[in-house]
C-alpha cells in the first residue's frame, strides 16, 4: 500500500530524517515509534505532501507520489491528522467533519449525513452541534481522527492520537482504531508510548535521531537492546540486564 | 425582535419609491452601493479570509472598463456590464494566481494587492487610453436603453438588483460545498489540505469571483456618475470603503455588509455634519477600524452569533 524509501531531511544543520524507508501493507496496522525529536513527525510530513524531502521516494498504491501536494495525494486515499490538533476553530464539530466528507460526496445533504454518522462512531455525537473549540484534548484528538475518516480514506496516518489521554480514553481510542482497520482501511501510526502499539501494531519501526534502528512486532522490538537504549539512554540495556 | 431587522431592511430600503425626495433616494442608494462593494469584498476576503488591502483594482477596472467601452468603441453599456465583470474575475484570477501560488498570506497579501491597485492607479494615470489624470467623461443621454436614469430612482433599483445578485452568491457560499470549502481555508490552511482542498485554486476561484462582482459594482458607479478618474477608480479609501463595510457588519455573513453600509453612513454623516475638515475621512477610517479590531472582531452580526463568539474565546483560553 505505501512504500518509503530513503527519505531524508534537513533542517539547516539538523539531519531530522536519514534514509529511512518503511513498507506499510495493505490492510495492516503499522506503527512507527521513537522518542520525541526522533523525526516521526517529519517523516509523516513529507510522505503526506506536506514538506518536501531531500531525497527518497513515496509510492502509495503503485504511484508515486513524493513531491505531490497534500490535497493531491489525500484525494488519491491517503490523508492524515495533526499531532498538534489543527480543528477549524470558528465551526461547530458537525461542521468540520463535513469538511472531510466534502472530498467525496459534492451533494451537501449526503457530506452532512455522511459527517454526522461518523462523528457519532466516533463517539462524538453529543457534540455534533457544538464549538469545535469546546472540546476536551481526547475530544479533539477525535476530531481529528473523525475528518480525517469522513474523506473515505484507504490509508489513514495517524500522528499521536493517545499522547495526552488517560489510560480508559487510550483504551476507547485502541478499540476505535481496530475497528477502522476492520471496515477496510490501512493504518500507519505514530506512538510515543510503546505500550499503546503493543497492543495494536502488527509490524513496529523504531526511529531514533532520524534513523530506523529497528523493525519488527512489538514484542521483538521491546526486547531489541538499542530500542531500549534509544528509549531510556547510553547503557540502560545493560543496566536493566544486570538488575534482572 | 433584533433577529428580524433584515425584514426591516428591505421594507425601509423599499420606502425611498414612494417618496419623491431625492435626498432618501439618494441617500439610500449610497447606502445600497456600500452594501454592494462591502459584499464583494466579503465574498473572498470575509469568507476565504484573504486580506485584500486593494479591493478598488477591481471596482476601477469595472468602471473603466465600461466607460472606454462607449467612449470609445460606441459598445452600449449593458453589454459593458457583464464584459466588465468577466475582467474582473479575470483580474482577480491573475492576482490569486501569482500570489498565492507563491504562497503570500495575511499581511503580506494584503500589501500585494494594495500595490497592484497602485500599479494600476498610476497606469490609468499615464495611459492614452484612460485619458490619463483627466479621467473619462460619459456623455449625458439618460434612457434605460443606454444605462443612464432620468430618475434617481431608476439607479437606485439597479443597485438593489445587484445588491440582491450579490447577497444571494453569499446565501450560496453559505449553503454550498464550495462555501464550506473556502471558509475550511480560512480557518486552518494546513487542515484544509490535509482534508483534500486545493488552496490555490480555492483561493483564486474566490478572488475571481469576489473581483466579478466587485467590478459591477464599479460599472454601476460609472454609469451614476458619468466620470471616472484615476484616484476615484483605484484609490484606496474605496479599498479601505470595501473592507470597513464587511468589517463593521460581520465578515463572512450574508447580511453584514448591509448591516455595516448602514452603521458606516450614519457615522459617516453625522461625524461630517459635525466636522468638516479634508482628510478627516481617512482619519475616521483608521479609527473606526481599530476599534472594530479591538471589540468587535465578528462585527455587529457578531454580537448575534454566541456560538462563534464563544469559540473563538475558547481558543484563546486554550
Ligand atoms: N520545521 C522545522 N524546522 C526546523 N526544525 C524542525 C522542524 N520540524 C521539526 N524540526 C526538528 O526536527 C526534529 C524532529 O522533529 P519531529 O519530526 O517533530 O520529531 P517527533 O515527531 O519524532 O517528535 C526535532 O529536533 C525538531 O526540533
Ligand atoms: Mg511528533
Amino acid at each position: 500500500m505505501l512504500e518509503v524509501r530513503t527519505l531524508s531531511k534537513r533542517f539547516g544543520g539538523l539531519r531530522a530524517v536519514k534514509d529511512v524507508s518503511l513498507d506499510v501493507p495493505a490492510g495492516s496496522i503499522t506503527a512507527l515509534i521513537g522518542p520525541n525529536g526522533a523525526g516521526k513527525t517529519t517523516t509523516f510530513a513529507m510522505i503526506a505532501g506536506f514538506i518536501m524531502p531531500d531525497s527518497g521516494s513515496v509510492r502509495f498504491a503503485g504511484t508515486d507520489v513524493t513531491r505531490w501536494r497534500p490535497d493531491r495525494i489525500a484525494a488519491l486515499g491517503m490523508v492524515r491528522t495533526f499531532q498538534i490538533t489543527q480543528p477549524f476553530a470558528g465551526l461547530s464539530v458537525a461542521e468540520n467533519i463535513r469538511v472531510g466528507a466534502f472530498l467525496r460526496h459534492h451533494d451537501v445533504a449526503e457530506a452532512e449525513a455522511r459527517a454526522r454518522d461518523v462523528g457519532t462512531r466516533l463517539g462524538l455525537g453529543p457534540m455534533l452541534d457544538r464549538p469545535a473549540a469546546a472540546l476536551t484534548v481526547a475530544g479533539r484528538k477525535r476530531l481529528e481522527v473523525a475528518r480525517a475518516l469522513a474523506t473515505e480514506p484507504r490509508l489513514l496516518l495517524l500522528d499521536e492520537v493517545m499522547a495526552g489521554l488517560n489510560p480508559s480514553e487510550v483504551n476507547e481510542i485502541v478499540a476505535l482504531i481496530r475497528q477502522v482497520r476492520d471496515g477496510g482501511v490501512t493504518i500507519l501510526l505514530i506512538e510515543h508510548i510503546m505500550q499503546a502499539v503493543a497492543a495494536l501494531a502488527e509490524t513496529a519501526h523504531v526511529l531514533a535521531e532520524g534513523a530506523l534502528i529497528a523493525s519488527g512486532t512489538p514484542r521483538q522490538i521491546a526486547a531489541d537492546p538499542a530500542v531500549v537504549e534509544a528509549y531510556l539512554g547510553h547503557g540502560a540495556a545493560e543496566r536493566m540486564a544486570r538488575h534482572g | 425582535m433584533l433577529r428580524y431587522w433584515p425584514i426591516l431592511a428591505v421594507v425601509a430600503a423599499l420606502l425611498p419609491f414612494a417618496s419623491s425626495s431625492q435626498f432618501l433616494v439618494n441617500l439610500a442608494m449610497l447606502t445600497a452601493f456600500s452594501a454592494l462593494l462591502g459584499q464583494g469584498w466579503n465574498i473572498a476576503c470575509g469568507f476565504g479570509g484573504l486580506t485584500s488591502f486593494g479591493h478598488a483594482v477591481f471596482f476601477g477596472i469595472g468602471a473603466y472598463a465600461v466607460a472606454i467601452m462607449q467612449t470609445r468603441f460606441g459598445i452600449n453599456p449593458w453589454l459593458g456590464l457583464p464584459a466588465a465583470a468577466i475582467l474582473g474575475a479575470a483580474a482577480g484570477a491573475v492576482l490569486g494566481a501569482a500570489a498565492f501560488r507563491a504562497g503570500l498570506r495575511g499581511s503580506y497579501f494584503a500589501l500585494v494587492t494594495l500595490a497592484f491597485a497602485e500599479v494600476f492607479r498610476i497606469l490609468a494615470n499615464s495611459l492614452d487610453i484612460t485619458k490619463g489624470g483627466l479621467g473619462i467623461l460619459i456623455p449625458l443621454h439618460p434612457s434605460l436603453p443606454n444605462f443612464q436614469f432620468a430618475d434617481r430612482r431608476g439607479a437606485y433599483a439597479l443597485v438593489l438588483v445587484l445588491l440582491a445578485v450579490a447577497m444571494g452568491i453569499a446565501a450560496w457560499l453559505r449553503r454550498s460545498r464550495f462555501g464550506a470549502r473556502l471558509v475550511a481555508v480560512r480557518e486552518n490552511e494546513d487542515a484544509a489540505a490535509a482534508l483534500g482542498i486545493p488552496l490555490v485554486r480555492t483561493k483564486t476561484q474566490a478572488l475571481a469571483l469576489s473581483g466579478a462582482v466587485t467590478a459591477t459594482a464599479g460599472v454601476l458607479y460609472a454609469q451614476m456618475f458619468l466620470y471616472v478618474d484615476p484616484n476615484i477608480a483605484f484609490g484606496a479609501e474605496r479599498s479601505v470603503e470595501m473592507l470597513l463595510v464587511a468589517m463593521i457588519g460581520g465578515a463572512g455573513t450574508v447580511w453584514g455588509p448591509v448591516l455595516g453600509a448602514i452603521v458606516l453612513h450614519l457615522i459617516q454623516d453625522t461625524a461630517r455634519m459635525l466636522i468638516d475638515t479634508p482628510g478627516f475621512a481617512p482619519m475616521l477610517y483608521g479609527a473606526i477600524l481599530l476599534a472594530i479590531i479591538a471589540f468587535l472582531p465578528n462585527g455587529i452580526a457578531g454580537l448575534r452569533l454566541p456560538r462563534r463568539r464563544s469559540a473563538r474565546e475558547e481558543v484563546r483560553r486554550a
